[in-house]
């Protein structure tokens, strides 16, 4: 009889089955043949004839394969784990240096194995590591992209802004104080600079363009010869702007953004050399810039040359923005010592402004800051704070599942125990529970990194506006980096937890146990009951932040902005070119003219003119003096801000009338002598705001022009809701002899103002078109832009914050259903551990409610050590987010009493469930679950 | 011979059936089929193989290894609760279908 066995074995081809699983399936097929066989003699067949009829039953051994395979497929290795081998056994035959490689891969590969068997556990841990760990992939992108990673400029930490400090003037700068740049000075700097290797000068600005279908208003950059050279930016097509540019009298010329050329021109590389009608000019276009050249924060649409006529020029005019390049090897100090020495030389090439002595009791001074915290602004806190709440996140999420991994090693106590037994030592075990969790780490990272990819999908498009850099923000290789090390740094503690638990020995013990050693077990105990408790903690610190931010917000919404029923308010910036009107006189009627056509549109209640509404960023400061309190010799004017009005702005606006009378259209067209003031600038003179009414303010570079003071207008947050209101003075904005110095005895009129229209009907469908309409019904030919409603502009003002608190909340959010999570888990485990001493209570006569008692007492006390612990942790650390709050300290009673009772009710609320438990426990099944 | 079809679609309520009152290892089943059904139904051990395999990973029978003394160890089946359950649902299914047919078949009393 021939050897079946060999014969089956020789016959069938199954690959992909375990070693242990094949043999056993060809004894069992040849056991079936032989028996067929021997049956078959017994039946008086010879011996071929049996042999021929048993070869029969298999006719296709492939097909016998394929159908085996396709009905045993849980005994088939995978494929991953195939690969892995052969790569393991490849590095095996390299060499004696890539054997403990090859060990780790085997550890990884049994670990893989081992996990495979416990899917339930390894899809919770993974889906808790990978909420946690992609939670800081997406926050440190926005880290990495938006503070950590260079501007998009050559050599850019060489870049400054230029600033001038000037303590001694009480002026409203910006909010940290400092005040832009004069010509006068920047050229000093130009000529006789010594630190800097290029220097300039730029403004931002809007422009109207003769497009195809009428006039278009445009962005545009301002900009010195010295500002794009400063950024080492050039034109790809044609040349950028010389000193020639600047000079009043050369030929006008303008440089084209990427954008705009694709846009108007086509790309149309003839580009060059073509003319160009923009703001009342016919300008020659003499580059384009290349694709994806920002200029600094901003996409303007065209450049246009700053020309100043040097002899015009004093040390005043502080208006333009400022940036340098450093030369090599020049640091900020000594960069700053070459101004200051300057600063004199440019009071004597430029005289009639400042003076040396007026410039010395102002304590000016130049400041240089890196472009970078210009660009970036005060993110950064945001962005930390940020990073900091997703990194708790994590360490929760390390908690939970580090409970449940010491949960898992205490079932594979005995297992752990025999391996021990066999000679394993310690180092071993230490590395079986390694290579588990890393593995684990690595594979909720992976997890987390896909989340990470779609949470920044969603980041990017609710993030406010002004988060600067959000187009730089990508998974780059620095992040992958991140990623990978903070999900094996996360796998390897959380596989700490159970190879310090074992303790390395008692086997017999482990083993006569049957796995659920209790000597050991108070202590087990006390470590999850620590981690739980750190949970409980972080949660809470997480919990306060958000609640902090809640009332930053409601303390946000009740501050008064200077305006009432913001979304009933509509604004559109509106141009009136010299080319479509050419008087002033004309203008002021065609805004006249424009402001009652819209008012007779159905529901308009009223409609007024600014050139700045709050908020906008548009308004510049201007000197003022005040009749009634002449300055001291050689001392500065007060600045203040300057904004033009129509008559109906303030009642459009739905601020008060403090004191006084508003504008009328009567006032305007006779350019009346007359201004308004806001209430902090009245106060600050005049104690009580109905004395100012009456008195005379003038500007200009010295007392007199005066204009007389006929209303008080209450205070406006112009810099927004979470600044101090500014002080404002509004002119009429038709004026005569204004600023004679400057303008002669031109008219002053700004020809681009904003039109408010408050109605209830804004932002209904239909209205926009009417008031539109309207518009063009007087002149067809204007364009309109920046179309919002002050709703808008409001929530652009709040938007940094609401968007912190949205982020907190959702990581308190996940924060508080892992920590549930985590009690639930404790407290059911310790129940399950203790059935058999429960039912003995049970059974001597403890009632159901002094059980659950018992229950209850253990989450009580979990929950009072947590709160307790987290207390302390956020009274320490929610100082980090004061700059974020508003009308409410870091340290607010009120809110961390409120989420201490919240927490500590819902840890007792997560143990509620396990305590029933325990008090319905059935004595005899208790008693003999052994 | 049955043909294929037929019997591709009785082969696990066979199988079960001969599994109902006691546990036999592979070609034993085979062998009873062939017998009970005289010469009818016969099946290779390579159609039947596979459908052991399936009807075990289905949990529907259990296989273990028996071995007796001078014997070469053999793979005994057993029927598990499942496999009861699943056996009545196919014997129901079964008379369902042959009285279907029976009826297709006889000539109609109408």
């Amino acid at each position: 009889m021939r050897d079946w066995k060999r014969y089956v074995r020789e016959r069938l081809d199954l690959p992909d089955m375990k070693d242990h699983s094949e043999s056993e399936i060809v004894e069992e097929i040849a056991a079936q043949l032989e028996e067929s066989y021997l049956g078959a003699i017994a039946a008086g067949a010879s011996q071929d004839e049996a042999d021929a009829r048993t070869r029969d039953h298999v006719a296709d051994w492939q097909d016998l394969a394929a159908e085996i395979a396709r009905s045993k497929p849980k005994q088939a290795h995978s494929v991953v784990d195939r690969r892995v081998e052969e790569s393991e056994l490849r590095l095996r035959r390299k060499g004696e240096r890539w054997i403990p490689l090859a060990d780790a891969l085997q550890a990884f590969r049994l670990a893989l194995r081992r996990l495979r068997r416990a899917p339930g556990f390894t899809a919770v841990v993974i889906f808790t590591l990978a909420i946690g760990i992609g939670a800081n992939t997406a926050i440190f992108s926005l880290v990495n992209g938006i503070l950590l990673k260079p501007l998009p400029y050559d050599d850019a930490e060489q870049l400054v802004t230029v600033w001038k400090r000037a303590p001694g003037l009480q002026a409203e700068g910006r909010a940290d104080d400092l005040f832009p740049q004069s010509p006068a000075v920047h050229f000093t700097y130009v000529d006789e600079a010594r630190a800097f290797e290029n220097v300039g000068l730029w403004t931002q600005g809007q422009a109207t363009v003769e497009g195809i279908d009428g006039p278009e208003r445009i962005s545009t950059a301002l900009v010195t010869a010295g500002t794009l050279p400063t950024l080492r930016a050039q034109p790809f097509l044609g040349r950028s702007f010389t000193v020639e540019d600047d000079t009043p009298g050369s030929p006008f010329t303008i440089i084209l953004s990427h954008d705009y050329w694709q846009r108007r021109f086509a790309g149309d590389p003839a580009v060059i050399g073509q003319t160009l009608f923009v703001s009342d000019r016919n300008r020659e276009v003499i580059g384009v810039m290349p694709q994806g050249f920002r200029f600094l924060q901003f996409d303007p649409d065209i450049y246009r040359p700053l020309r100043f006529d040097r002899s015009t020029l004093f040390v005043g005019n502080f208006t333009f923005r400022s940036i340098a390049r450093l030369k090599a090897g020049v640091t900020m100090e000594g960069a700053l010592a070459d101004l200051t020495r300057l600063v004199p030389l440019a009071v004597e090439k430029f005289p009639g402004g400042m003076t040396l002595e007026l410039l010395e009791e102002a304590e000016g001074a130049p400041v240089l800051r890196p472009l970078r915290d210009e660009i970036v602004g005060d993110v950064g806190t945001v962005l930390w704070v940020l990073l900091g709440t997703v990194g708790i996140v994590l360490l929760i999420a390390c908690a939970n599942v580090a409970n449940l991994f010491m949960v898992r090693a205490e079932i594979r106590e005995q297992e752990m125990a025999i391996r021990s037994a066999l000679g394993a030592d310690r180092r071993q075990i230490a590395g079986l529970y390694l290579s588990e969790s890393t593995l684990l780490g690595v594979l909720g990272g992976a997890l987390g990194l896909g989340l990470a990819y779609g949470g920044l999908r969603l980041l990017t498009a609710i993030a406010p506006g002004n988060i600067p850099r959000l187009d730089e923000i990508s998974l780059d290789p620095v992040v992958l980096a991140f990623t990978l090390g903070i999900s094996v740094l996360s796998g390897i503690v959380f596989g700490l937890f159970p190879v310090f638990r074992w303790r390395g020995g008692h086997p017999v013990q482990a083993l006569r146990e049957g796995g659920r050693g209790s000597s050991s077990g108070r202590e087990r105990h006390r470590t999850r009951n620590a981690l739980v408790v750190g949970q409980i903690a972080l949660a809470l610190v997480l919990i306060v932040g958000s609640g902090l931010m809640i009332r930053t917000v409601q303390a946000l919404h009740q501050v008064a902005p200077g305006f009432r029923n913001a979304d009933e308010v509509l604004a559109v910036l509106l141009t009136i070119p010299s080319t479509q009107v050419s008087t002033e006189a004309e203008v002021a009627l065609t805004f006249e003219a424009i402001a009652e056509r819209i008012g007779s549109v159905g529901g308009v209640n009223s409609v007024g003119l600014s050139s700045s509404i709050a908020m906008d960023r548009m308004a510049g400061f201007d000197p003022i003096f005040v009749e009634e309190f002449p300055l001291p010799e050689g001392q500065l004017p007060a600045t203040r801000r300057f904004k033009w009005i129509g008559a109906g702005y303030i009642e459009t606006m739905g601020n008060d009338i403090v004191a006084g009378r508003s504008l009328t259209w009567a006032d305007v067209h006779a350019r009346a002598r007359v201004l308004l003031v806001t209430e902090n600038v009245a106060r600050e003179y005049w104690r009580d705001p109905a004395d100012a009414v009456g008195k005379r303010i003038g500007t200009g570079y010295g007392p007199g022009n005066w204009r007389e003071i006929i209303g008080v207008v209450g205070n406006v947050r112009d810099n927004g809701i979470m600044q101090a209101p500014v002080g404002i003075v509004y002119w009429p904005m038709l004026l005569e002899d204004f600023w004679p110095e400057v303008r002669g005895d031109a008219i002053f009129l700004p020809r681009t103002m904003w039109l408010v229209v408050r109605s209830s009907r804004v932002g209904t469908a239909g209205f926009l078109t009417e008031v539109r309409d309207a518009i063009w019904a007087v002149n067809p030919n204007l364009p309109l832009s920046r179309v919002q409603t002050m709703a808008e502009m409001l929530r652009g003002s709040m938007a940094r914050t609401s968007f912190t608190l949205v982020m907190l909340g959702i990581a308190a959010a996940v924060a508080l259903l892992l920590g549930v999570v985590g009690v639930y888990g404790v407290v059911s485990y310790v129940v399950s551990q203790r059935t058999r001493e429960i039912g003995v209570r049970i059974a001597l006569g403890a009632n159901a409610a002094k059980v659950a008692g018992m229950v209850l007492r253990l989450g009580m006390v979990l929950a009072l050590l947590g709160v307790a612990a987290g207390l302390a942790a956020a009274y320490g650390l929610t100082r980090l987010m004061s700059g974020l709050l508003y009308g409410v300290s870091a340290v607010d009673p009120l809110t961390f009493g409120a989420v201490a009772l919240c927490l500590g009710a819902v840890v007792l609320l997560a143990s509620y469930l396990p305590a029933r438990r325990a008090s319905r426990v059935d004595p005899m099944e208790a008693l003999r679950m052994e | 011979m049955v043909s294929v079809d037929l019997k591709k679609g009785s082969v696990e309520l066979l199988l079960l059936s001969l599994l109902e009152d006691e546990s036999r290892h592979g070609y034993e089943i085979g062998k009873l089929i062939e017998q009970r059904s005289g010469g009818r139904i016969a099946f290779r051990v390579s159609s039947l193989y596979p459908v052991l395999c399936r009807m075990e990973q289905r949990d529907w029978i259990k296989g273990r290894w028996v071995e007796h003394a001078g014997e070469r160890r053999k793979r005994f089946y057993s029927l598990t609760p499942k496999g009861k359950r699943a056996l009545a649902a196919e014997r129901r299914a079964w008379q369902e279908f042959t009285r279907g047919v029976n009826l297709v078949l006889e000539p109609s009393h109408a």
